[in-house]
């Protein structure tokens, strides 16, 4: 067998060892990335920078399990230090029994991590009930996505923990989609275009999505008709979320996704490489069977 | 490194999965089913508070919305299914979804789907002379009517329709690659996801 | 009776609410309100019989003694441990549920799917063949992607406006000729169950 059959029958551990270290070596550096600034990551940004402070909330709805939270979870995070930083109202849901679990997760940490930050600054500091209230899990995606669009607080007659939507502050005089400025759904599947079908169409909701890459590629005819307003895709699109956040408001926090990009980077490298390498062995070795027979 | 248990127990847990690399083994499935029954059982009490509690209960004794009732019967006959004699009646609550889904679904699809995106690639504007934009629409409505012509089977991919039929293959292979591009970035992302776990939550290595 | 019932369920409620859409009367609004409640309601016993079908089969497969069957028993008492502490103890952040939740099932579920890398690498190096031009295209385009999506892209210049571009037209071309297609056969499937000539839903022997 020469170098290049070898190669060919390289044992998967090998791979997998290979790959390993193409993410873990890059961790342990600090590289300082210029984020770019993508027009579906801005089209977001803007959006809720448009929503005047302390007026109706946005709703965000964590549409995704623990399997995509790598990817997604940074950009709940990153929205959410957004919301807080500049006096933006959320409500949070989800669609998925274990989206809600995520949701309440992800939403007290930044919370509290967002409070110890702007008690250090002498900033206001972030209240559950006003400025942000996590609603139930409820079934039936669909008719969720509709049930909105006639009665909010019919469809969420309490919130997360059992206190009714009726006393919230955050929700008074919130009644259904026309209250509310733009609908994020961070999803690792086709849930956003099932917001486009039932909030956008019947209802004109405005419809953002934060996806995993895996699905971004889809999403782009949306874009263009303009039935998404903007979109993340994958950690890319969140650490650009990230990077806008903090130039703007520099609010505290482990910036997850940009401290991501550097092993993404050699990750990504190393799979062209394999992938020309993979190419090479083969067509030789193919050559070599042919001049041999 | 951390000193609080629950993080040993995560970082356990995923090298306990991670193990599955070098090869199949006992901890592994032990792992495995422990996360079937962990899922299921936050699954049942999310169900309870969020679902029964929540939209079915606070309804009726806070809001006297007695007729709430009426549902909740409905979807009872589902269990009718473990029983022979009965079953036909689990088909109810079924057809009942199912029905009012499509229904519901079929003008918005249509809507969304087919009427929303012909629009767009139809208008060809002149986007106030902007080369760059009228060349993209254009190559745009080729690639969808080609896209198009190359699923459509019923008539034979020969002559001018085999040559649209071959400009429409180019333009899936080009999807397709962007789809396969993404689908590395989502793959790896997830891996970063659970080092920087394992190298900054549990072991306190990185920053 | 019992194979007309559910079809008759069927074509009255999707017809009913097809029309509905088109009609903004006050009596139709109602009917549509109530339905959607109706729908959420009758949604949430599909989850509870989504749990009894998994306790079932662990049960029949400790009974029979099936391969690995003690697994199934880890399965079972964890099921029951977690959603009686979730019940009973409500499911706030500081409680033992959510943190089990947050560090059991959540790393456990993340750390499965995060080991697709190392598969996709693999399949990298043994798969992808440029056997052909379209599939050339297909890892070019790909190359393009990958490398336009990273920061690294500032030193391939151009890159990232070139990976936008194929996305943002070409990709979207391609995507929404494949989109159409789906959504004329989401139309004509449900079309197809409202008038009961799709059966699937009901299951076998219909």
């Amino acid at each position: 067998m020469n170098f290049w059959e070898k190669l060919s029958n390289l044992g998967k551990k090998w791979i997998y060892l290979m790959i390993a270290i193409c993410v873990i070596v890059p961790l342990f550096f600090k590289f300082e990335f210029k984020m770019g600034k993508s027009p579906s990551t801005m089209g977001l940004y803007n959006k809720i920078e448009s929503i005047a402070p302390d007026s109706f909330p946005f709703l965000m709805s964590y549409d995704y399990d623990p399997s995509t939270q790598g990817e997604l979870s940074p950009m709940a995070i990153a929205i959410l230090r957004h919301a807080f930083a500049s006096h933006k109202r959320v409500m949070l849901m989800s669609l998925l029994p274990q989206g809600i679990g995520l949701a309440e997760g992800v939403t007290s940490r930044v919370a509290k991590e967002f409070n110890e930050y702007a008690i250090k600054e002498g900033k206001d500091t972030v209240v559950y009930g006003t400025d942000y209230v996590v609603l139930p899990f409820t079934p039936g995606a669909s008719a969720v996505m509709l049930s909105i669009g006639e009665s909010l607080k019919n469809t969420f007659v309490t919130d997360y923990y059992g206190n009714l939507t009726d006393t919230l502050e955050c929700m008074k005089n919130v009644y259904n989609y026309n209250q509310i400025p733009v609908t994020i759904s961070l999803a690792g599947s086709s849930v956003p275009k099932s917001w486009i079908i039932y909030a956008y169409t019947r209802y004109n909701e405005k419809i953002a999505c934060g996806v995993t890459a895996v699905s971004a590629a889809d999403f782009y005819p949306y874009l263009r008709t303009g039935q998404f307003v903007g979109m993340l895709t994958g950690l890319r699109g969140a650490a650009e979320y990230e990077n806008l956040v903090r130039e703007n408001y520099n609010v505290e926090g482990r910036d997850i996704a940009i401290i991501g990009m550097s092993p993404q980077s050699f990750a990504h490298l190393f799979i062209i490489f394999m992938i020309i390498l993979g190419n090479i062995s083969y067509f030789i070795v193919k050559k070599q069977k042919a001049r041999s027979l | 490194m951390s000193t609080n248990i629950w993080v040993w127990i995560a970082a356990i847990l995923t090298l306990a999965i991670y193990s599955f690399l070098y090869k199949d083994n006992i901890i592994y499935k032990i792992a495995e089913y422990l996360l079937v029954g962990v899922s299921i059982g936050y699954t049942t009490a999310i169900t309870w508070h969020n679902v029964i509690i929540a939209k079915m209960v606070v309804p009726v004794v806070d809001y006297h919305r007695y007729y709430m009732i009426i549902p909740a019967v409905i979807g009872c006959l589902m269990f009718t299914r473990f029983f022979k004699k009965v079953s036909w009646l689990s088909k109810i609550p079924i057809s009942f979804v199912i029905g009012a889904g499509a229904g519901l679904g079929l003008p918005l699809a249509f809507q969304t789907y087919i009427i929303e995106h012909s629009k767009d690639t139809i208008a060809i504007p002149w986007h106030g002379g902007n080369t760059m934009l009228l060349v993209d629409a254009i190559l745009i409505f080729i690639g969808v009517v080609a896209t198009l012509v190359y699923f459509f089977f019923s008539v034979k991919h020969k002559g001018v329709v085999g040559k649209i039929a071959n400009i429409g293959i180019w333009y899936i292979m080009i999807s397709f690659g962007a789809t396969f591009g993404f689908t590395v970035m989502a793959r790896m992302s997830l891996f970063i996801d659970r080092m920087q776990f394992l190298l900054h939550d549990w072991l306190g290595l990185i920053h | 009776m019992k194979r007309k019932l559910p079809l008759l369920i069927v074509m009255i409620l999707g017809i009913g609410m097809t029309i509905q859409y088109f009609v903004p009367h006050p009596l139709s609004m109602n009917i549509y309100r109530i339905i959607l409640d109706w729908m959420i309601i009758i949604g949430a016993f599909y989850l509870v019989l989504g749990i009894g079908g998994v306790l079932i089969i662990n049960y029949h497969k400790i009974k029979r003694r099936k391969e690995n069957w003690w697994l199934s028993i880890i399965t079972i008492v964890s099921l029951f441990f977690v959603a009686f502490i979730g019940i009973f103890n409500g499911v706030r952040s500081e409680t033992l549920f959510m943190k089990i939740f947050s560090n059991v099932q959540l790393p456990m579920q993340a750390a499965i799917f995060s080991l697709l890398a190392f598969y996709i690498t693999s399949a990298a190096f043994r798969s992808f063949r440029a056997k052909t031009a379209e599939s050339t295209v297909l890892l070019i385009v790909a190359t393009i992607i990958m490398i336009g999506n990273i920061p690294l892209s500032k030193y391939v210049p151009g890159s990232s406006v070139f990976a936008e571009w194929i996305l943002s037209v070409l990709n979207l071309a391609g995507q929404r000729g494949i989109l159409l297609g789906v959504g004329l056969g989401m139309a004509a499937t449900s079309i197809k169950i409202i008038l009961g000539i799709e059966r699937s839903y009901l299951g076998g022997g219909q």
